[in-house]
């Protein structure tokens, strides 16, 4: 009789052992094939476009639409690739999404909250849509992004340059690659002090929402830490159309630069008023006076007319860059509609593709699986240079333009120049910023849902 | 002081606005008895003349210019307006500068014929009907109006600039040695709309056609017992409303650049002049519409929002309310007029 080792207890201990650990990814692969909310079943995934398609932000909506449109076409291998062929991750091949056919909803948002989380909602429960993306407005954007995290579907941003959205409202299913009110200050601030000098005052007109608030404390602090002085912050309603009442005080303030916190008609309607008042012409402090609107946009600038030139801001993305993927992606727009793609169809072509390749990597549909392939993933090629989706607060980092209104455009597009390209590490800060949420900001757990 | 003008002025300038369009509001509901929600519609319809105007007289023929490139790489289409080819280059771009006054000449017969159109084509048929529905459908037909607008011209505001000549700003003070720099536009804004007000005045007052309308708002059976169509008289006073609107829109362009909402910003606030100054008073009107926007412009001051914030927001309501409970009538309301 030979003598063993073995026992039957250390037999059942190491079988049991070796069958978890054996198991343990069938344990996970089930999961995250079907514990989680609208998990594909069929040949098809939906995605859901969540724009303002009335409203006063439809016409930067249907440009959102037209480049999810775009990202739809080219992930099911359709047309010319666009910026699949620059995207330095090659997971993307053309066969959708994991070899199944997008196909999408739309939503109309209104530029409402409550509108937005219900179309949102809709797209969700009765759509069966996979992940949600869209819109041109904070309010809205973090509106939905709560619906989102509650609801267990993946959230990627559109258009929304509050700091709160990654701030002290971030959410663990929420993801922006649009930069923020901070970036803009950050970026913006040394051009201006180049060009202004250090010793001015200024006027801040500041819509009174969320965007605003955090935009006009971004844009003071950045100026006023390079020396300038913020004279007067005056809060204007959403609904104001004719800014003259708010204009006319500037002119005796003894501001020397009015700084614009508007956005959409808010934008024109103010900047036309400022403009009609003769700011532009006014010396004040023996300095010629300036006018500022720290987030442009091209549709926007196009509203305004001759008034945006010469005057500074910054914007995410230009269709007039050089790089690879802006040209791919101009090309592609450009060839498919007639004409150049804005900064919001930009962002949302990108946020599509980035969540296309984030659940091609995690091997995954489910939420959490593609919030961990997102975190600290660091790409380049869709337009931005080098850039970071930070894992700590779900902010993409990247560099920012600062740009001017043109002096003479050769067309109707040609409306604003790049004046400098900000590097990344200029417009970073700590995930625990003040201006953030503090140390208390926290993403909270990712939620598959179902 | 010069900062106190300057808001005075801005209240009339805004004033300007919400007296025309309460003015056609009140003559419309003195003469058919109808609570026309669709009146901002037609204020921002006047407005997009001047924008179909703009854009007409820019029609442009392209020539291809080999030496630059359109945002694709290839080559640009450079575009010419042909009133520029036609009427020689400096001649039609002073033709499209002075687009904003030469759209006054299509607004009139426009406005008149959308008037007579939406009176005789849907409104009558509401007459005898509630106000509630009234209000009803006349506002269902704000919505269609400025979704036809937004369908056609887009969400976003269009710039409309005034004429070069009425750009930039004058010192209105400089006679009395203040430093009051004022928009040209707006006060040619200004002096238009007392030029219009004095004429809807003038027309209603000294001419037959005045006198009849004015005795069918005071009482309409009696003028038809005397054999006068009063009904014809009253559907062109709604067509000439139309134009009054349509008029305070077209030259309001250059002040801010149109988009399909604007009529919707102006109509509860002038329903409100409509209200303060008193139904079926059309002094009223004009004197409730300058003094709620000087109050509105006061309200806008640094410093009423920051002892009263918010105060922006409400001041106009706030008025109404003081003096709804002070006159129930509104300032200038007559005895009869929505009283049972």
């Amino acid at each position: 009789m030979s003598k063993s080792n073995f026992t039957r207890r250390g037999v059942l201990k190491t079988g049991a052992v070796a069958g978890a650990g054996l198991a343990l990814p069938t344990i996970f692969t089930a999961q995250s094939g079907h514990a989680f909310t609208n998990d594909p079943t069929g040949g098809s995934v939906t995605l859901g476009f969540n724009v303002p398609q009335s409203g006063p932000y439809a016409d930067e909506g249907a440009d959102e639409l037209r480049a999810y449109q775009l990202a739809v076409e080219h992930l099911n291998g359709e047309g010319d690739s666009g910026m699949l062929n620059t995207f330095t991750s090659k997971e993307l091949q053309g066969n959708g999404i994991l070899g199944k056919k997008v196909e999408y909803v739309t939503g109309d948002t209104q530029t409402k909250s409550d509108a937005a989380r219900a179309s949102a909602k809709s797209m969700i429960e009765k759509d069966g849509a996979i992940m949600i993306t869209g819109g041109s407005s904070s309010g809205v954007a973090i509106a939905v992004q709560g619906l989102c995290q509650e609801a267990g579907v993946i959230f990627m941003a559109g258009l929304t340059h509050s700091n709160d959205t990654t701030g002290k409202d971030r959410k663990a299913n929420g993801f922006r690659h649009f930069f923020n009110g901070y970036m803009s200050g950050a970026a913006l601030a040394p051009v201006l002090k180049n060009i202004y000098g250090d010793d001015r005052k200024a006027y801040h007109l500041t819509a009174d929402y969320t965007w605003g608030w955090t935009q006009q404390e971004s844009i003071a602090a950045a100026t006023e830490a390079l020396g300038w002085e913020t004279v007067n912050n005056v809060l204007t309603p959403l609904a104001s159309t004719d800014f003259s009442s708010y204009i006319a005080p500037v002119l005796n303030s003894g501001a020397d630069v009015l700084v614009l916190n508007h956005y959409g008609g808010n934008m024109v309607n103010s900047l036309t008023n400022a403009v009609q008042f003769g700011l532009r012409e006014k010396v004040v402090n023996g300095k010629d006076f300036e006018i500022v609107v720290p987030l442009y946009s091209r549709l926007m600038a196009k509203g305004a007319g001759a008034n945006v030139k010469g005057i500074h801001g910054s914007t995410n993305w230009h269709w007039s860059l050089q790089d690879e993927g802006s040209k791919a992606f101009v090309k592609s727009f450009g060839t498919k509609y007639g004409f150049p793609p804005s900064q919001a169809a930009h962002t949302c072509y990108v946020q599509t593709l980035l969540y296309a390749d984030a659940v091609t990597r995690a091997g995954s549909f489910a939420p959490c699986a593609v919030a961990e392939a997102l975190e600290g993933f660091e790409f380049d090629g869709l337009g931005n240079g080098k850039t970071l989706y930070r894992a700590e607060d779900h902010q993409c980092f990247k560099d920012v333009l600062v740009v001017r209104g043109k002096e003479n455009p050769t067309s109707e597009f040609d409306l604003l120049e790049v004046v400098e390209v900000t590097p990344a590490a200029q417009v970073t800060y700590a995930p625990d910023h003040a201006m953030f949420g503090g140390a208390e900001a926290s993403l909270g757990e990712c939620n598959n849902g179902a | 002081m010069d900062g106190l003008i300057l808001q005075i002025l801005n209240g009339l300038d805004k004033g300007s606005a919400y007296a025309l369009i309460a003015l056609g509001l009140t003559l419309i509901f003195g003469t058919l008895g109808v609570v026309n929600f669709a009146h901002g519609a037609l204020f921002m319809i006047g407005a997009f003349c001047a924008v179909t105007i703009s854009k007409i007289l820019n029609i442009s023929y392209e020539v291809v210019d080999p030496n630059q490139t359109d945002f694709l790489g290839n080559p640009l289409k450079v575009k010419t307006p042909y009133v520029e080819s036609w009427f020689g280059p400096e001649m039609g771009a002073s033709i499209i500068d002075w687009s904003v006054p030469l759209a006054i000449l299509l607004t009139i017969p426009v406005m008149m014929l959308i008037g007579l159109i939406m009176e005789r084509g849907l409104i009558k048929h509401f007459y005898s009907r509630e106000h509630a529905d009234q209000i009803l459908v006349t506002f269902g037909l704000a919505i269609v109006l400025q979704e036809i607008i937004k369908y056609y011209f887009g969400a976003n505001p269009i710039q409309t600039p005034p004429p070069e000549a009425l750009q930039g700003v004058a010192n209105i003070g400089a006679a009395f040695g203040m430093d009051l720099p004022y928009p040209i536009w707006r006060i040619v804004y200004f002096c238009f709309s007392l030029g219009i007000i004095g004429a809807v005045f003038a027309f209603l007052q000294f001419t037959t056609f005045g006198m009849v309308v004015r005795a069918g708002m005071a009482d309409r059976e009696t003028v038809g017992l005397l054999g006068i169509n009063i009904d014809r008289r009253f559907t062109i006073m709604f067509a000439i409303a139309a134009a009054v609107a349509g008029l305070a829109g077209v030259m309001y362009a250059p002040i801010n650049p149109p988009n399909y909402h604007m009529g919707m910003d102006f109509l509860v606030l002038s329903f409100v002049v409509v209200v303060v100054g008193g139904m079926g008073s059309l002094p009223g009107a004009v004197l409730a519409g300058f003094m709620l926007g000087i109050l509105e412009s006061f309200a806008s001051t640094t410093w009423a929002t920051t002892t009263l914030p918010g105060i922006n927001q409400i001041i106009i309501y706030l008025v109404a309310i003081i003096v709804l409970l002070t006159r129930p009538r509104g300032l200038m309301g007559r005895k009869g007029v929505m009283e049972e």
